[in-house]
């Protein structure tokens, strides 16, 4: 618990940045543009109707849709820049329309008469026409505060750290506290937020001199924190923090802290984390530059990055081509292989298994019009499978896709008849679990990497040489443990992380190398 | 001290105002009369630009209202019309100083002619100044609507229909309160409505308009006289029209 709690000054600073910036833009862009509008009739129609649009997509999706875009624009495709610009989009329709209504609802013998006393076109929009729409445009401002404030936690999985960290690892490593504490953190910032937004709006509204300036001064210290921890790491001696990048399951958080806290100790140079990303979004974030280190798996890389047809690939050849297509097309170097597989395989319980005589997924092809099949989110999509039921011929009777930390629960309970597993996942025996033998090899191996960043490797030779001491470090059985550690006895992934390292320390002086 | 000049005003297919000319002159409350869509809010309001004309023009001393900025042109005359339109947010010395104030008056003058001003309209300045609109009755808004238009001292005044939403009692005393008024400041005014009684004991001269077009222009005896046509005649025959059968309905109840 306490662990998770020291994350929190981080989080919610990152989440302070991302809100109150994006909300600024937002009404730097809205406000104006309401007025605008209603100077300008005929512009009403399409900027209400394009906000409008923005609004109904999905706010996941919208955040994601900014990865590739921006990417193609050459620009941070991954982290602050596009949850910023999401955000900020999201926030333009409540401002905008708020604005638009709150002018245009000003009772036309007001207008009427702030014309007729001699106002210049902008008198009456300072001195009546804003005064007067206040109310509403506040309401919008308010409505724009707290929606920003929650979607900003759906910035976690396009790189950018917010409270949605804890919520989204939460998920996925069962630790409903991390949830919770994500959750109410979120809540209780839109609130103090809302509140500061109503607070002024009634102090100007009511002319209490004293309760403005309060919050005024309230507003421009948080405005001003986001300012310095912003410039901070620019401005930092030590220097950008190695940045390690993590997917969305437990072997990956686990993995990301036991990097982050390898290069801390052995380089004395500072880690940041980026957790929850997806599978494309790590890899071209590392391409990118826009993280230093994650681990990837050399299986995944061969089919997904590298598109070559996985039947009957044998380990050592997957292993060579992937590093030189990683050098060659993206300067990207394998510091280490950990020393472990993690292979996609089929799994269903022991018990059916026995019963239907299921040994290799050769067995599966005639039974599986009657069997449904749970996978998660990315597995469906991959070439992998597409690769085993190809090979196999394997049409089941359903296919579902689940969230990975509810899977396993799925087959153990005959939800499911059988899932995609991978075969570090500690549950696969602990729910008593028989993975399918890949008899005619349709996926290929699956060797843990440690990949780094050109920039890395180009800039911090030091890192490299400390992550090179990792390679052979762990193998299938420790890993598993330490899976089942955090998935089933609820242990937190940095202190598995710190627990492994320490053991590790002992057997490995400083300074060797494999 | 103002000449319309063959004012025209058309919205789309629709003629508001047919080449309109008239002069109202210095010291004098020229009545613009007529029923509804005559066409005489559309004239008084081309006489500030709140609405500009399709053609002609208008000239106040000599010079043509086009010449100046809109709103500078705003700030010396005054208008006061129907609905009031005095500022929610803003207290009643507000109000009425805000003309004033966008000419950059002091603090000092201002408030001195508030209260001058509130005195003016028969208001209590100490127990209105800071009151908001919202606090006063209607009779009182509108007597605080002609203290904001004469605040920053105008020769011209417009108004439309001001006293038209007030009950008869308060109306008689709006009526007779701007007559003094007008008097004492030696206003030129335009005075728009279409309540006959109102335009023969205000007006020094009437301007019958209907459906646009001038019909005749002339002191209350003059159109009672000799009307232009049909019309004429019978609007300027409505209040003793009324006031016979007033007196009969009278006789009946043995009154």
């Amino acid at each position: 618990m306490s662990e998770q709690l020291a994350l929190l000054p981080g989080y919610l600073t990152a989440h302070l940045q991302l809100t109150l910036l994006a909300l600024l833009s937002s009404a730097a862009v809205s406000l104006p543009l309401g007025v605008a509008v209603t100077r300008v009739r005929w512009l009403e129609q399409p900027a209400l109707g394009v906000a409008g649009v923005i609004q109904t997509i999905p706010s996941l999706a919208l955040l994601a849709v900014m990865v590739p875009l921006l990417a193609a624009l050459g620009l941070q495709s991954i982290g602050f820049l596009p949850a910023f610009i999401g955000l900020t989009l999201y926030g333009v329709l409540p401002m905008l329309r708020n604005t638009v209504t709150g002018i245009a609802g000003v009772d036309p013998a007001i207008r009427e008469a702030a014309r007729a006393v001699g106002m210049t076109p902008a008198q009456q929009l300072r001195r009546v026409e804003l005064p007067l729409a206040m109310p509403v445009i506040v309401a919008g401002i308010r409505t724009a505060t707290v929606w920003t404030v929650g979607i900003a936690t759906l910035s976690t999985p396009v790189g950018a750290t917010s409270l949605g960290n804890y919520i989204f690892s939460g998920l996925q490593t069962r630790n409903s506290t991390a949830v919770l504490v994500g959750c109410v953190a979120a809540a209780a910032l839109a609130m103090l937020l809302d509140g500061l937004v109503r607070a002024l709006e009634t102090g100007v509204r009511t002319r209490r001199r004293r309760r403005v300036a309060v919050v005024v001064a309230a507003m421009a210290a948080l405005y001003l924190y986001t300012g310095l921890t912003l410039a901070a790491p620019l401005l930092s001696r030590s220097g950008r923090p190695v940045t390690i990048g993590a997917k969305t399951f437990t072997e990956q958080y686990i993995l990301a802290h036991l990097l982050g806290q390898w290069v801390e100790r052995e380089t004395g140079r500072p880690t940041t984390q980026r957790q929850s990303l997806g599978s494309m979004v790590a890899f071209d974030a590392l391409a990118a530059g826009d993280i230093d280190v994650y681990v990837d798996y050399s299986g995944t890389l061969w089919a997904n990055e590298m598109g070559r047809q996985t039947v009957g690939m044998d380990r050592a050849t997957v292993l060579a081509e992937v590093r030189t297509f990683l050098a060659d097309a993206h300067g990207i170097r394998v510091a280490a292989t950990l020393g472990f597989e993690n292979a996609y395989a089929v799994a269903m319980r022991a018990r059916d298994a026995d019963a239907m005589r299921l040994t290799r997924l050769s067995d599966l092809t005639p039974l599986a019009p009657g069997l449904s099949m749970g996978g998660d989110y990315e597995f469906f999509s991959r070439p992998e499978w597409v690769a085993i039921r190809d090979t196999y011929g394997l049409a089941f009777g359903e296919q579902r896709t689940m969230d990975p930390a509810l899977m396993y629960q799925a087959v153990a309970q005959g939800a499911v008849d059988l899932i995609s597993a991978f075969t570090t996942d500690g549950r696969i025996s602990a729910f008593d679990l028989r993975v399918l033998e890949d008899d005619r090899a349709a996926i290929p191996p699956y060797d843990a990497l440690i990949l780094v960043s050109a920039r890395l490797a180009r800039d911090w030779p030091d890192v490299l040489v400390a992550l090179a001491r990792l390679d052979g470090a762990i193998d299938v059985d420790t890993m598993r443990r330490m899976n089942l550690d955090v998935d089933e006895r609820g242990a937190d992934p940095i202190t598995v992380a710190a627990d492994f390292l320490s053991g590790l320390s002992r057997a490995r002086p400083a300074g060797e190398t494999r | 001290m103002i000449e319309l000049q063959h004012l025209t005003k058309r919205y789309g297919n629709q003629v508001a105002v047919r080449d309109l000319s008239l002069t109202v002159d210095e010291g004098e409350l020229l009545v613009l009369l007529g029923g509804s869509g005559s066409g005489k809010t559309t004239t008084l309001k081309m006489i500030n630009r709140l609405i500009e004309p399709s053609a002609g023009s208008v000239l106040v001393d000599g010079r043509d209202v086009a010449e100046l900025a809109p709103h500078d042109l705003r700030r010396r005359i005054g208008y006061a019309f129907q609905q009031v339109g005095l500022f929610p947010h803003m207290t009643v010395a507000e109000n009425i100083g805000i003309t004033p104030a966008l000419l950059g008056w002091t603090e000092d003058k201002l408030r001195r002619r508030v209260d001058e001003l509130l005195a003016l309209v028969e208001l209590d300045p100490d127990e209105t100044r800071d009151r908001r609109p919202d606090q006063l009755s209607g009779g009182q808004q509108q007597r605080v609507g002609v203290a904001r238009a004469l605040a920053a001292r105008p020769r011209l005044m417009l108004l439309d229909e001001p006293f038209g939403a007030l009950d008869p009692l308060t109306r008689h005393r709006l009526q007779e309160s701007f007559v003094r008024i007008r008097r004492e400041l030696g206003l030129t005014a335009v005075f728009v409505t279409h309540d006959m009684v109102e335009a023969l004991v205000l007006g020094d001269r009437i301007a019958v308009l209907q459906a646009g077009r001038l019909v005749q222009v002339g002191t209350p005896r003059t159109l009672m006289r000799e009307p232009a046509n049909d019309y004429v005649r019978q609007l300027l025959d409505t209040p003793r029209r009324e006031a016979q059968l007033v007196e009969s309905l009278l006789a009946r109840e043995g009154l």
